[in-house]
């Protein structure tokens, strides 16, 4: 699903403080019904991210935190069984995951001798039945299981994605023939970085030289595209060559160019792979 | 020295006796005694008669290439070098031109004002000339503005290696910016630069159009005073960037507009009707040329005999610069017409029997005559010249006219040429690849260190694209823009090994990027041809383009150009120049002089000229092509290496007074020189490879600063560059001797490398006496890399691009005459970039050694490089192979003794440290067999490899040899690598292994347990997994809350959604343990929120609720999946946690049927055990809870102990015979 700038902009703007329920999601697919569910939700979720990102600050300075411990404590007492914190985290537009682990790091912080350690706190996110309150336990659960952008449910999706990708993408290789050294292979070799694959034999794309392949089970955004332009594509450019991203969920058409550069961007599995011939003279 | 001249023309002495007197060579017995009296007598004079002469003939055309301001008005205001000296008349000035001897003694150098005061003036500049000329030479004679007027006199004869010399000349004296003396302008006094590669693109407005195209020089070293000059030097040299960008960037935007203009006057090179008096010239003004006639040129005899003086100065290589006379005569023969001829300043003396007192070039038609004179004498160095030149020079009418013999040789050479030069265009950048070998951990000191240089590559490379963006955009400047984040880099490089890392690299790069001669960049040297073809093709859009272009600055300037880095070699120049760091520096320097000597020793393929059939042809081709690479690389790499060895003494200036020149002079004769040039120059003559080191050579000297060329060391260097200057005679083909084309490169280079400022003009003009002809050492070898024809018109050009300035030129009248197009053939050639074969391995001592080569002796070139290539590989390959068996074969038997030892010695396994010995010791004694296994290994691989390699043909006994002879250097090279690395290697690998299994033992070891894979046949079609995990999150944040009223699940949802779990968990394709890990929570809680029957049912009968017996169904369902599809642990005491048993509490009724069940379906399955759960149950009665609900919950543990083993059957017809025993319990 290739947008244009203009086709993401517009989506884009109807994200704008959008909180992250599943409520919202169903609403955006039918705003948008010709486009892919998948590529609605990465962008809905990436906009959410940077969303986040800004105001995350502001949700961090003690008076926030104390507030909010304060309006939590409120609503508890009136009703533990009322989405309290959930209701509390979209009223003040911040993803409940994460207020769910201010609160909680507040909790902890008042009712243990040592702060707790960040592992600490993940264990308890990923496992709020461990949580020594009750109440608090469920608050949590409850607002975990209803972010659709934040929290370990959400994280262990994303990550199921992008690893489902790359084993599509290693089957394709291999039906194609192309062979290829994958990232466990090439950290063995002692490789500083590492792309989803190297061809051992390169191959021709659309007429552009592709050494490596990497996999993005994501939407191509501007913000993205250019963390992993810098993190990512330009140091595998500059160890391997040109490469080829595939971004599934599709990409901002405008940001493919970099083609003669050396980075092409697909939104699927190349059609037309040109392979070197091995001509029998 | 006119005395000379005159004697000549008057054919007092011959031509002949006159250049024997010129260079210096013992008379013949054929010299006539009285030539012979008549040139002794003036014999202190022999060494000052080329530049004299040079100068003269510069003088004399002045007056015919009418090129200088359209108006005599403008002239003064445009040159503005000189604050005027005294007004003279101009005859004044013409008559100093030739001034008595004795002046000359003290003053070498009046070709500045020979030149100066000619050539540019135009009409009436004899004016000028007097007005400015004269005066400037008074200067010099009264010593005036001289500082150090008094110690020069006694000069030239002085020691070769007096450190004075190159000072002792007289100062500059006008205005440089206009010509470079050809022989003789010394270092300049102070305000005066010493430059004689001034930029002839003149910088102030008002003379925006008195420079011609074709200006004789144009080498853009700015040379007018004060501030503007040094911005534009230190531009040049990269010096101080910052400080002058601002009016350097003004500078070259007046430059820019300069150009451009110019170019759109090309065709016709300012040159104004002489009546029209207008202060503007018309710039759309006649254009034609004056046709020339041989009818009319005035004094033929003169002429010839002139112009056989000045060829045979040529031939002999008394003249500086070859190309620069070449330059010179195609000027003239170009020459559009004359100006002013008989302006009354040159009206002829009365009594002008000197003969020299009449101009020598009366109108174009002797000039074109001279031109075409010499190149006659010259036909040979033409025929040489690329084929669009020589293409060039036939097409021309002038030429045609005037000689149609050499007319026709042209054309022929022309036809039978194949040396078409080719423009190659710039490969865009590559990347250094990764290599695991060197760039892994194992070479790092630390894990830091191998962070740092990680992050340097990339920040390196981002830097790198970010000037390929941007260099060319207007107003962008490296250090502003890169300057920071390079240093901020360049900081992190703490230790010597990240430096030496990060060099390499570099060096890499460099040598990728800048190596073939396209390497440029944007702006490509042989660029400018285009631009003329555009013009010849008179369309307005092209010109349009072309200014564009040339808003970039232009890399090629005149004949003459400067040294400069066109193109990448910027990035890498300001890089160095940004960084600033000494550390960064010094490796610099370390790893480009070794990398120089590997170069410059490596062994190059000798040629034998017999080889007896075809394949001498491909061989050639790519020995040729190698050679390039080699020298290409090695020019690059020298002139890096001095522009960094000799950056901390640049300056645009020399030092301001003698005795600062002494101390530094003192002080730098203590500093060894960065690389021993001398003596690698030494050997490359001895061993006849001067063809590879003089080339380089040059480079690394032309960064060389104002006081190296007086130091002792380099002086002597550059006089053996000038003995064999002097010593490579064009004409001279005999056997043995170097090659046409090598010399005609080694005479190009070196005569660029003299018209460079800081080589001292005296230099050249030497003292016969210090000069004696360079004496080749004919013993040496016989096969020397000198008398191979390894040179081409490619290499040629690539290496000497201002050679191109002569086809420009002669396009520019193409095009200025004809309108027709220059019409060369721009080829584009994709380049790759070559690795540089290695040195192949030095052979055994002995006579075994002494066999091998004396079998090669006799066989084609190419059976020894397949040899060595297949020894090398072969060997190299070995190793591998031994790593992938033997090594690999260890570091198994080591996994399974760590495992052992683990076991043993419990999770803990002691101190890894401690294991690593254990296990060395055990394994690394096997590490003896390497060396036997690699001996078979390359005994089996040689053979195979040097057969298929070599011809069909090949007799037996030859292959049998070359087997064998490439089986045992394999042998010898993985053999010496293997005994001495095996132990290490071993090592390494086993502590890669002992770490990567403590690491696996790390905290999940049932992760670990044996994994099924998908069952055969699988089509890898179940749902995925993470869009189960999303399914059934949204399952539990309906049940969870808060909820639309429509919103809920439907029963067959739930199943639809357990049977695509099922799926998924038998499909593994997909499925990574964290996604299987998650899954399992979720089933988990889901089971929980069954039990609590808390899943809001879409479209049920009552409240919303499941039916009882689809939430059995499911818990079922689920009690199947975890025993029989989970390959994770399923977190099944989730179940007992307060929060979850807790979700029992909110339902009315409560209903505990569902727990019991499930709890004793756990049991059944063997899923948890009986007291587990009773553990967990018991520690359920530590929370709080309401007193109802702990009542109940005792009674469920009660009730789940009493009754273990419910059978199936039994309690499925229990819950359809009377209400459920949950239902009851809670209720009583």
């Amino acid at each position: 699903m290739i947008l244009t700038k203009a086709q993401y902009d517009e989506i884009a703007q109807c994200l704008v403080s959008v909180p992250p329920t599943r409520q919202s999601l169903r609403k955006l697919k039918q705003r948008f019904p010709s486009q892919s569910q998948a590529t609605l939700l990465s962008i809905f979720s990436q906009e959410y991210q940077k969303h986040i990102k800004r105001t995350h600050a502001k949700h961090h300075t003690l008076e926030a935190i104390e507030s909010y411990y304060q309006r939590y404590l409120n609503g508890v007492v009136k009703n533990g069984a009322a989405p309290v914190l959930l209701e509390l985290a979209n009223e003040v537009d911040y993803a409940p995951s994460l207020m769910a682990r201010i609160i909680l790091e507040r909790f902890l912080q008042e009712h243990e001798e040592t702060p707790p350690s960040k592992s600490v706190i993940n264990s308890l996110l990923r496992d709020p039945s461990q949580i020594p309150d009750g109440v608090l336990a469920n608050q949590v659960y409850q607002c975990i299981v209803n972010d659709c952008c934040y929290g370990p449910l959400v994280d262990c999706i994303k990550h199921a994605i992008g690893h489902e990708h790359e084993v599509l993408l290693r089957d394709l290789l291999l039906e194609k023939n192309l062979s290829f050294l994958d990232e466990d292979q090439l950290r063995a070799k002692g490789y500083d970085k590492t792309p989803d694959f190297i061809l051992q034999v390169p191959v021709a794309v659309e007429g552009h030289i592709i050494h490596w392949i990497e996999s993005k089970a994501s939407f191509g955004d501007e913000c993205s595209h250019h963390a992993y332009l810098h993190d990512q594509f330009w140091s595998y450019w500059n160890r391997f060559g040109p490469g080829l991203v595939i971004y599934w969920y599709g990409f901002i058409q405008e940001l493919d160019c970099n083609r003669e550069r050396g980075i092409l961007l697909k939104a699927c599995f190349p059609t037309d792979i040109v392979t070197l011939c091995h001509s029998i003279a | 020295m006119a005395a000379v001249l005159e004697s000549l023309l008057r054919e007092e002495v011959s031509v002949a006796a006159t250049v024997r007197w010129i260079s210096g060579s013992t008379q013949s017995s054929e010299d006539d005694p009285g030539e012979a009296a008549a040139l002794s007598s003036l014999r202190p004079l022999r060494r000052e008669f080329v530049p004299f002469l040079l100068n003269f003939l510069r003088e004399q055309s002045s007056r015919v290439l009418p090129q200088g301001p359209p108006t005599p008005a403008k002239a003064p205001g445009a040159s503005a070098a000189r604050p005027g000296g005294p007004a003279r008349s101009s005859r004044g000035a013409r008559s100093q031109l030739f001034p008595p001897t004795e002046l000359l003694g003290a003053v070498a150098a009046e070709a500045p004002l020979a030149r100066r005061g000619g050539r540019r003036r135009g009409p009436g500049s004899a004016r000028e000339r007097g007005s400015r000329g004269p005066g400037t030479l008074e200067e010099v004679v009264s010593g005036e503005n001289l500082p150090w007027a008094g110690g020069r006199r006694p000069r030239g004869s002085g020691s070769p290696g007096s450190p004075s010399l190159g000072l002792s000349d007289p100062p500059n004296l006008s205005n440089l910016e206009e010509f470079p003396p050809v022989g003789s302008v010394p270092p300049g006094s102070a305000g005066m630069k010493p430059s004689r590669r001034i930029n002839p693109t003149p910088v102030s407005e008002e003379r925006s159009l008195s420079k011609p195209k074709t200006c004789f020089t144009s080498p853009p070293i700015s040379c007018v005073p004060s501030s503007q000059s040094s911005a534009l030097d230190t531009c040049t040299w990269g010096l101080g960037l910052p400080p002058a960008c601002r009016s350097l960037q003004e500078e070259r935007e007046m430059l820019r507009k300069e150009r451009s203009k110019q170019l759109q006057q090309s065709p016709t090179p300012a040159c104004p009707t002489p009546e029209s008096g207008s202060l503007l010239p018309s710039r759309t003004g006649s254009l034609t040329a004056e046709p020339a006639d041989p009818a009319r040129v005035s004094s033929c005899q003169r002429l010839k005999l002139v112009a056989l003086v000045y060829s045979s100065c040529i031939a002999e290589n008394l003249v500086p610069n070859l190309f620069l006379e070449l330059f010179f005569v195609l000027q003239l023969l170009t020459a559009r017409r004359m100006v002013a001829a008989k302006d009354d300043d040159f009206e002829p003396s009365p009594d002008a029997i000197d003969s020299l007192e009449s101009p020598l070039f009366q109108s174009v038609h002797d000039c074109v005559f001279f031109a075409v004179q010499v190149l006659e004498h010259q036909f040979q160095v033409l025929s040489y010249l690329d084929k669009g030149t020589l293409k060039l020079l036939a097409e021309n009418e002038r030429l045609l006219c005037f000689s149609p013999t050499l007319q026709g040789r042209l054309r022929a050479a022309y036809e039978g040429s194949a040396a078409k030069v080719s423009l190659v265009m710039p490969p865009s950048a590559q990347a250094v690849s990764f290599q695991p070998e060197t760039d892994n951990r194992a070479n790092f000191s630390s894990d830091r260190a191998f962070h740092t240089f990680k992050k340097q590559r990339d920040v390196f490379y981002e830097v790198l694209r970010e000037w390929e963006d941007r260099h060319e955009e207007p107003g962008w400047d490296f250090e502003k823009g890169l300057g920071s984040r390079i240093r901020a880099m360049m900081s992190q490089l703490s230790a010597a090994c990240s430096h030496s890392h990060f060099v390499r690299l570099f060096q890499k790069q460099l040598l990728q990027m800048c190596q073939c001669p396209g390497g440029t960049g944007g702006t490509v040297l042989g660029e400018a041809p285009d631009v003329l073809n555009m013009l010849g093709a008179d369309k307005l859009g092209r010109l349009r383009r072309l200014q564009e272009r040339l808003v970039a600055p232009q890399s090629s300037g005149g004949p003459c150009p400067p040294p400069t880095f066109p193109g990448c070699q910027g990035f890498f120049r300001d890089f160095i120049l940004s960084a600033s760091s000494f550390q960064f520096n010094q490796h610099l320097m370390d790893s480009l002089s070794l990398k120089i000597r590997e170069l410059n020793n490596l062994a190059l393929p000798q040629h034998e000229p017999s080889d007896e059939d075809g394949e001498s042809d491909v061989d050639w081709q790519s020995e040729r092509r190698q050679f390039a690479v080699v020298l290409l690389s090695l020019r690059l790499l020298a002139k890096f290496l001095g522009f960094v060895a000799f950056l901390p003494y640049r300056g645009p200036e020399p030092p301001p007074t003698r005795e600062l020149q002494d101390s530094n002079l003192a002080l730098r004769s203590q500093v060894p020189p960065v690389l021993d040039v001398l003596a690698l120059l030494q050997q490359g003559l001895g061993a006849h490879r001067a063809v590879l080191t003089v080339p380089w050579l040059v480079e690394f000297l032309s960064f060389a600063d104002h006081i190296v060329p007086l130091l002792d060391y380099y002086r002597s260097t550059f006089i053996l560059l000038l003995r064999l200057h002097r010593s490579l005679i064009l004409s001279k083909e005999s056997e043995g001797e170097m090659c046409f084309l090598n010399k005609l490169l080694l005479l190009a280079v070196l005569g660029w490398l003299f018209q460079i400022p800081t080589v001292p003009v005296d230099l050249f003009f030497l003292e016969e006496g210090q000069l004696v002809a360079f004496e080749v050492d004919a013993v040496a070898s016989e096969h020397g890399l000198d008398s191979m024809p390894v040179v081409d018109q490619q290499l040629l050009y690539t290496c000497c691009p201002y050679i191109g300035e002569l086809r420009k030129l002669l396009a520019s009248w193409v095009s200025g005459s004809s309108g027709r197009s220059g019409g060369f053939v721009r080829k584009i050639t994709p380049t790759t970039t070559t690795s540089l074969g290695a040195q192949p391995p030095q052979t055994t001592q002995g006579l075994q050694a002494q066999l091998a080569q004396a079998f090669f002796h006799n066989q084609p070139p190419s059976l020894r490089r397949t040899v060595e290539f297949v020894a090398e590989r072969i060997g190299s390959n070995c190793v591998k192979h031994i790593k992938a068996t033997l090594v690999a074969d260890l570091v198994r038997q080591a996994e399974a003794l760590l495992q052992e030892q683990l076991v043993t010695q419990g999770q803990e396994g002691g101190d890894p440290a401690q294991l690593l010995e254990i296990l060395c010791s055990q394994l690394c004694p096997h590490g003896a067999q390497a060396s036997a296994q690699g001996r078979e290994f390359c005994q089996k691989k040689s053979p195979e490899a040097v057969r298929a390699l070599l011809p069909e043909e090949t007799p037996t006994a030859v292959l049998r040899s070359a087997e064998n002879i490439a089986m045992g250097l394999a042998i010898e090279k993985a053999c010496a690598w293997l005994s001495a690395n095996i132990t290490a290697l071993i090592r390494r690998e086993v502590k890669a292994a002992v770490s990567r299994t403590l690491r696996a033992q790390g905290p999940e070891p049932a992760a670990r347990g044996e994994r099924r894979g998908c069952p055969r046949a699988c089509e890898h079609r179940a749902p995925l997994p993470s869009h189960l995990i999303s399914e059934i999150k949204d399952v539990l944040s309906l049940a969870v809350g808060p909820r639309d009223p429509e919103e809920g699940v439907s029963p067959e949802h739930l199943e639809q959604l357990l049977g695509q779990l099922g799926q998924t968990l038998r499909c593994r394709q997909f499925l990574c343990p964290p996604a299987e890990q998650h899954l399992a929570k979720c089933s988990v809680e889901l089971a929980s929120l069954l039990v609590a029957d808390q899943i809001p049912v879409l479209g049920a009968p009552a409240q919303h609720r499941l039916e009882r017996g689809q939430a059995r169904r499911l818990l079922q369902e689920l009690l199947s999946l975890w025993k029989d599809d989970f390959q994770v642990p399923v977190p099944l005491q989730l179940l007992l946690r307060p929060r979850n048993v807790g979700l029992l509490a909110d339902t009315r009724p409560r209903d505990w049927d569902l727990l019991l069940f499930l709890l004793q379906e756990l049991v059944k399955k063997g899923l948890m055990g009986q007291t587990e759960i009773e553990a967990y149950l018991g520690s359920l009665h530590e929370a709080q809870w309401p007193g109802d609900f702990s009542k109940e919950l005792a009674t469920l543990c009660n009730l789940f102990l009493a009754e273990p083993h419910m059978p199936e059957p039994q309690l499925r017809a229990c819950e359809l015979m009377q209400p459920n025993r949950g239902t009851v319990l809670a209720q009583s």
